[in-house]
């Protein structure tokens, strides 16, 4: 089985504060893979190491097959990445969003074409090709974020809280999709605050205070912590946080 | 009059209510924000709304927080009218907006001070409102606003809103984006809130905290859909509901879905929640028990 991401002591510091401390962790192809933690755990910070945004104070470790340290620009091209806060452009037209997603991944232009006619079909949108995106009711927004991530067929995709907000039969068709791109092979790495969605990860990790202090398959997670849900899990060991959010 | 309105809100112990909306419809453009919201809430009670982005929550709270004006409709805190009394309202609510709107360049306790001031009180005057809050964020009182952490923000925010002492307080979705551990502590704070007398409006998208609140209002679209005690949503479910699982879920509910039974199969957690049309059947091998609904299946089931 290939590991899509391998890293080792992974470590940020700012200053004296040390964001993310020695993390090591491996997901495998076509895992889903729950990344968990209180806000200010160091979870972004991590993640902003994975994709290559970041440089490593510690540490090493490969994503998508590249070198963290050396290999940062491969890296980005290799990804897909979508967050709740940032993922599509307002202003431009659903196609316009695609094509230009497309354009930076350096497909080209026949590809774009028909993996735009292709994701439309899919999703059921062929009436909104002209659409702004901003008059899309959320759901719909980040269904097409998160095809669009994907849409260069990466080997992992970034997931950073894409649910919140959203009802929940769209939370749910969300993940659907994530299912299905898992069983293309797309390793999906993914955030969340709704505790029941860790529960449809493979795996799941927990961060408190910048340290990764839990890693295994929810089943195992919960008989480890004696827990009905993750949601016991997860309070049983963010609680113990010392660090001070600051 | 008087007795017949009595009778009508029999349910807050014979008071009027301290909100009432009536009829309240905004469109913005073609966009139909809110559709005719009618509802009332009684003196101190924790009244959740809950519903996804885009339901019209924000555009709710801020006709009643006098930000804002309905196309139609009316309504009252207090007794006060929102378009004739807002100057009046303003001093008896305190309101904290979904974004973040203290002044970043100031600091922690000049953003307290100044809100303090525009009120015309001080924070040692009120000190006792905000303690439990304000506490938690003193240490960092000469940090500028712009410069703190999410939570602490939060608690700056909610500080600002309590420190001339609201008799209702509004909250448009104060624990979005908050993890688990801080959201429970939130809503710690608001119980504390509300043993002081004080009314509480709540907007939320996460549908585990409804159980949380004295009654909650299910909205999406601009309408109600339902209004109750959380526990009169559930026991109002109208299906029996079993949840059921197997080594792969995702399969299983692919398989469900083929069955023209199933009326409804969806992921919930560990397991799948599932609805028959007629007799519950299930796949040689699953897991199933029947289970009592939660708000989240009652939300699911009225959008279905």
């Amino acid at each position: 089985m290939n590991n899509v991401i391998d890293v080792k002591q992974l470590t940020k510091r700012f200053g004296n504060f040390t964001a993310v401390d020695h993390i090591s962790f491996e997901v495998a192809e076509g895992e889903i893979f729950g990344f968990l933690g209180a806000n200010g755990a160091g979870k972004t910070t991590a993640i902003q190491m994975l994709c290559g945004i970041s440089k490593p104070s510690e540490g090493n470790g490969t994503v998508a097959g590249y070198d963290i340290l050396r290999e940062n620009e491969k890296i980005k091209r290799n990804i897909g990445y979508m967050s709740q806060r940032f993922s599509l452009y307002e202003d431009l037209k659903v196609w316009e969003n695609i094509r230009l997603f497309g354009g930076i991944y350096g497909l080209k232009d026949k590809e774009i074409a028909e993996k735009t006619d292709e994701l439309l079909h899919r999703l059921n949108f062929e009436g909104e090709h002209n659409s702004l995106v901003r008059y899309l009711p959320l759901g719909w927004k980040q269904k097409l974020a998160f095809s669009v991530a994907i849409l260069h067929t990466p080997k992992i995709v970034f997931l950073d809280e894409p649910t919140g907000g959203v009802d929940p039969i769209m939370r749910r068709q969300f993940w659907e999709m994530i299912f299905e791109a898992a069983s293309r092979g797309i390793t999906v790495f993914v955030t969340t605050h709704y505790m029941d969605e860790a529960e449809y990860c493979d795996r799941v990790s927990i961060m408190v205070d910048g340290r990764i202090d839990a890693l295994d398959s929810p089943q195992t997670l919960k008989k480890r912590f004696r827990a009905d849900t993750m949601n016991d899990v997860f309070h049983q060991l963010a609680k113990k946080a010392k660090r001070m959010e600051n | 009059m008087e007795a017949k309105n009595n009778s009508q809100f029999s349910i807050f112990n014979s008071q009027l209510p301290i909100v009432n909306c009536q009829s309240l419809s905004l469109a913005y453009g073609a966009v139909e924000a809110l559709k005719g919201i009618t509802f009332s809430v009684g003196k101190g009670e924790i009244f959740g709304l809950i519903g996804p982005d885009g339901a019209g929550k924000t555009s709710l709270f801020r006709i009643l927080a006098t930000l804002l004006l309905a196309d139609s409709g009316s309504a009252s805190m207090k007794g006060l009218d929102v378009v004739k009394d807002f100057k009046k309202i303003r001093r008896i609510i305190g309101y904290m907006p979904g974004r973040f709107s203290l002044y970043p360049d100031l600091s922690v306790e000049e953003n307290l001070t100044f809100f303090a001031t525009i009120f015309g009180t001080t924070i040692r005057e009120n000190y006792d409102t905000i303690r439990d809050i304000y506490k938690q964020i003193e240490p960092f009182k000469t940090r500028r606003a712009g410069a703190l952490s999410g939570g602490m923000k939060q608690k700056l925010a909610l500080s600002c809103a309590l420190i001339h002492k609201p008799e209702i307080l509004i909250l448009d979705e104060p624990t979005t984006g908050v993890d688990p551990v801080s959201r429970k502590e939130f809503w710690d704070i608001l119980k504390t809130l509300k043993s002081q007398g004080i009314t509480i409006l709540v907007s939320t998208a996460y549908m585990d905290e409804a159980g949380l609140c004295d009654r909650v209002a299910l909205i999406q679209q601009g309408s109600i859909l339902t209004i109750d005690t959380p526990q009169g949503i559930t026991a109002a479910y109208p299906h029996r509901l079993y949840a059921v699982s197997s080594a792969d879920n995702y399969q299983l509910l692919n398989e469900l879905r083929k069955n023209p039974e199933v009326r409804s199969a969806y992921i919930f957690g560990e397991a799948l929640h599932v609805c028959f049309s007629g007799e519950p059947i299930f796949p040689e091998g699953v897991d199933f028990n029947e289970i009592a609904a939660s708000v989240e299946d009652c939300f699911i089931e009225k959008l279905f």
